[in-house]
């Protein structure tokens, strides 16, 4: 019989912090800025520039720690990380080695029904490199500094995962509590969140590791997926084969399913590492700590818990509405003014995902507000508007932020309010459909529609169904 | 009236009085560095044009009375790794022959903004790394006192300078002895603060726990004036110290009555000149004769400090200089093929032997593998030796030392000797490794009429006890100029027009 082989992984996650401004200097982080427009003598190593640590790289770190139930160092320094390389000004990285800001930590992930502890080895500050950009019509590399200095926290996992799903649920979970703290975007596509996975395989039931591989380039959640399976498949069949797998770092590539080493533990480098002498140690008091802590917002899990318990949202919706702490906090912040959370949840769960989907936009992007949904909820539950009134404004709310209020005055979409108006129409609809009639009172429920219908067509949409309905019954 | 042998506060006192103007000030410096740079070549740069215009802007400030302070239209030298805006600074370093900086360092901004008018920038050791100034690229510079010998360095330029009068005063900077030493071999003042006193942001790093910038005059009270322009908290500096006070010249008493002074008997051992050591005996009666309490005691671990010191320096200085890679600015080998071949052709032809040297050094003590046997255990001497100072201040205010076991030797004697070399700093690198202020002043010259220093060491940020001891020693003593700048009668020639800057040949 065949072996039965276990999967180990561990995870580095890179992830670019959401400050204003770099790690060591004042330059703005933004993305995509003309190339070195965001520079300056310390983040292009200008001989005599000296870095000073921006705090709130220090604050949003530790934020991320003690979500992640890390141990927070309270005097921590940095060390500088020696390589050559042109993307890197200075030919170091300040990074943390010997005293990282947290260490010691798990996030439980939800693995097939079951929960599971994911352990943190440990999480550092650093900056990030510039970027090379190779010419290949000029034969020549350019190099663009706008990002070196940005800041970056790594978060080394123990090697606790057993599955891409696994990977899958620890990397949503991660950034899930990353984004919630405001911390950063976390997007792989545009690199603010970078993966390298750390696999070897096993005989199941066996104790020790084997050899493992490091794996980089991996840009989405299917590609980390795809990667992990690729992997596993060349380490068991090396192992068949009687071969060993060897230490190395291993680049994939996406478009052909497949990786190639790029680095053995040969002829890895030595960084030679040592505390950074231009900076002092972080001294991170209890009261700095308990301000951080105060400000920690509530976590997705608990919110979930919260939703289903004092708003009776079934636990899918809960999870979708949680699933960004943008959109959580426009339910609440909704639900808080018009007091009718089942409303606002489908308002969320229906059409604002339908659109979401149609325009290409993250829940993030959602830019509509808490307000104006609010009021919208008021009109059509006063029957001011009836529900496909509201769908055509919740669109105009989504796109443009418009006050419903005004916009269904302006375009007279309310519905109309004159009983003997209605009459007439209705009156009309009953002389005009002499069939529909006959067909209703032989008992065929189904014509009673096609009169609402008609009527709300000659009513051009203003009319409450459930009005119209009821006068059509009383009037046959 | 005799400008360029005025101490840089009296000749701020005239400027202010108008008595002269800053532009005769600076035509006084440009033409004693024309009768004297082809001998003692001081200088890397020396921005002549420049400096009469930046003399005359002064001017009009100090006319319109928006400048008053002590340094106002006084002209200074700086050492070659300050950074000065749009002005040439190169470490004394082929590396760096055309680099000309995007800003000024913090300490040369707050001379420019006290008014004094910089002329040039000073040779040195290259990338600050010698004791002799003779590793620089651009030439030796040679003792005002004596041009058979060497001015010691690193801020061998900026002490030879002023010795030689082409500069009222000069900025230097210190990692191991590099203001102290130099000063004490050209009979000038030199000194050190507390670690976190000046600012280092622009000051080309080599030792950057190390580092401090200072200033080189002809007395004490200079020493004092300029360190209450230069010292700052900066911002910008993330070591730099928020002191309690930044008033120096106060100090200047001349009152050494019960002051408590140790003398460390293990620097009196082997290895100390004989003469040096008469001299500086001497000095301490001459305290003593004041009214201070000198002892001798036992500082130890005084063998540690330069492995220490050479360890920890070079590890820094591995890193520090791994920037000058021939991407970015800086020399880049004409031809090369890919980019490792690019790196190792520039970085090979660019640096010289002793700055290769401690590259190779400090990437060794800090390989995988050495880590903890070389880099963390000089770290741990370090701590010791911190240690030791402090228990010393617990009994003494000032610890009273020669700056240098010789005075300064041939041209050329040491460099075939690094080892020889780097035992010369013996009595400097400890004052780093513990972060202590020390200032080193002239106390004679020995009997082939080179200049002998005395060094004086305070604790942390008790610069005032050094100043106080130095000045009190000084109130007994007329200054001594080298013979080079004893002008004769007619021997001055008139300022030449276009003056020059200093080629690299010398």
């Amino acid at each position: 019989m065949a072996k039965q082989y276990e999967t180990v992984i561990g995870l580095e996650v890179h992830v670019e912090l959401a400050t204003k401004t770099k790690i060591f200097c004042s330059c703005s982080t933004e993305f995509g800025g003309t190339p070195n427009t965001h520079t300056c003598p310390v983040c292009t190593g200008m001989p005599g520039a000296l870095p000073v640590l921006n705090r709130q790289v220090v604050e949003y770190a530790a934020a991320i720690g003690l979500a992640a139930n890390c141990e927070i160092t309270r005097v921590c320094k940095f060390d500088r990380k020696n390589y050559f390389y042109p993307d890197n000004p200075q030919n170091y990285q300040i990074s943390q080695l010997y005293l990282p800001i947290a260490k010691n930590g798990y996030v439980e992930i939800d693995a097939g029904g079951t929960k599971k502890k994911i352990r943190i080895h440990e999480m550092h500050m650093e900056e990030d490199a510039g970027k090379l950009i190779h010419d290949e019509w000029d034969d020549t590399t350019l190099v663009d500094y706008n990002r070196s200095g940005v800041p970056l926290v790594e978060i080394v996992s123990e090697p606790d995962m057993h599955s891409s799903d696994e990977v899958t649920a620890y990397l949503e979970k991660l950034r899930t509590i990353i984004q919630y703290l405001g911390a950063s975007d976390c997007k792989l596509q545009e690199g603010s969140m970078r993966v390298d996975v750390n696999l070897s395989v096993r005989e199941t039931g066996m104790k020790e590791y084997r050899t493992r591989t490091e794996m980089k380039n991996l840009n989405s959640f299917k590609a980390i997926a795809r990667a992990i399976e690729g992997e596993r498949t060349r380490q068991i069949e090396l192992l068949e084969a009687g071969k060993k797998v060897v230490q190395e770092t291993r680049r994939w590539d996406d478009n052909k399913e497949a990786s190639y080493a790029m680095r053995s533990k040969e002829d890895a480098k030595d960084y030679r590492y040592f505390p950074e002498p231009d900076l002092v140690p972080i001294v991170i008091s209890e009261e700095w700590l308990e301000r951080i802590r105060e400000r920690q917002p509530q976590m997705r899990d608990e919110k979930i818990k919260r939703y289903k318990k004092e708003f009776d949202i079934p636990q899918y919706d809960a999870e979708i509405i949680t699933s960004s702490r943008h959109m959580a906090d426009i339910f609440e912040e909704t639900s808080a003014i018009c007091k009718k959370p089942k409303k606002v949840s489908n308002w969320l769960m229906v059409e604002t995902m339908r659109l979401l989907k149609e325009y290409g936009m993250e829940p993030e992007e959602i830019s509509f507000s808490p307000k104006n949904l609010a009021k919208l909820i008021q009109l059509t539950e006063s029957g001011i508007i009836n529900n496909s009134v509201a769908k055509a404004v919740f669109e105009k709310i989504f796109t443009d932020d418009v006050e419903p209020d005004r916009y269904v005055e302006e375009h007279k979409l309310g519905n109309v309010s004159d009983e003997g108006e209605l009459l007439k129409v209705l009156q009309k609809v009953i002389a005009e459909n002499p069939q529909a009639v006959v067909d209703y009172k032989g008992g065929k429920e189904k014509a009673l529609g096609a009169l609402v219908g008609q009527t709300m067509k000659a009513m051009k949409g203003k009319a409450d169904p459930g009005m119209v309905h009821k006068k059509l019954r009383e009037l046959l | 009236m005799d400008i360029t042998s005025m101490t840089a506060a009296e000749l701020g006192e005239r400027i202010k009085n108008r008595e002269l103007s800053a532009v005769e000030a600076v035509k006084a410096y440009l033409v004693q560095i024309d009768r004297l740079e082809s001998d003692v070549h001081s200088f890397v740069t020396v921005d002549q044009e420049g400096a009469l215009k930046r003399a005359r802007e002064i001017q009009k400030k100090i006319d319109k009375e928006q400048l008053f302070g002590p340094l106002a239209g006084v002209p200074v030298a700086v050492k070659d790794n300050l950074c000065t805006k749009g002005m040439l600074t190169t470490c004394s370093s082929g590396m760096l022959e055309n680099f000309s900086p995007a800003f000024t360092a913090e300490a040369v901004k707050k001379l420019e903004n006290a008014g004094a008018v910089i002329i040039g920038k000073t040779n040195m050791d290259e990338f600050a790394m010698g004791s002799t100034t003779e590793t620089s690229y651009f030439g030796v510079t040679r003792n005002p006192w004596n041009l058979k010998h060497v001015p010691g360095g690193s801020s061998g330029g900026s002490c030879a300078a002023v010795a030689a009068e082409e500069c009222a005063f000069a900025l230097g900077s210190d990692t191991g002895g590099s203001i102290r030493q130099p000063s004490s071999f050209c009979g000038v003042t030199g000194i050190k603060p507390t670690y976190g006193t000046v600012s280092r942001y622009g000051l080309i790093a080599y030792g950057s726990s190390l580092d401090q910038i200072g200033p080189v005059a002809r007395d004490v009270t200079d020493c004092a004036v300029i360190l209450e322009v230069i010292a700052s908290h900066d911002p910008k500096d993330s070591t730099s110290m928020q002191r309690e006070t930044y008033d120096f010249t106060s100090a200047l008493v001349d009152d050494v009555k019960g002051m408590r002074i140790g003398i460390p008997q293990d620097y009196f051992t082997e290895g100390l000149d004989k003469e040096v050591e008469r001299h500086i005996q001497h000095a301490a009666k001459v305290l003593e004769e004041k009214g201070a309490i000198v002892e001798e005691f036992d500082l130890s671990l005084v063998k540690y400090a330069i492995p220490a010191y050479y360890v920890i320096a070079s590890a820094e200085a591995g890193s520090n200089l791994s920037r000058f890679d021939g991407v970015k600015y800086g020399y880049r080998t004409p031809e090369y093929e890919g980019l490792h071949s690019m790196y190792k052709k520039s970085r090979s032809e660019g640096f010289g032997a002793e700055v290769k040297r401690r590259i190779m050094l400090g990437s060794f003590v800090l390989s995988s593998g050495y880590y903890d046997a070389y880099y963390l255990k000089a770290l741990k001497t370090k701590a010791l030796i911190k240690q030791a100072f402090d228990k010393a201040f617990q009994k003494y205010d000032i610890i009273l030392a020669p700056a240098a076991p010789t005075t300064a030797p041939k041209l050329g004697a040491s460099l075939n000797d690094p080892l020889k070399m780097y035992l010369g700093d013996i009595y400097t690198v400890s004052v780093n490794l513990a972060g202590l202020p020390g200032i080193s002043i002239p106390v004679g010259t020995d009997s082939k009429g080179l200049p002998v220093g005395m060094q004086i060491i305070g604790s942390c940020f008790d610069e005032v006890k050094l100043l106080r001891a130095a000045y009190a020693y000084e109130q007994t003593k007329i200054y001594e100029r080298p013979n080079l700048v004893k002008k004769g009668q007619g021997e001055e020639r008139a300022l030449m027009e276009g003056g020059r800057e200093n080629g690299k040949a010398v």
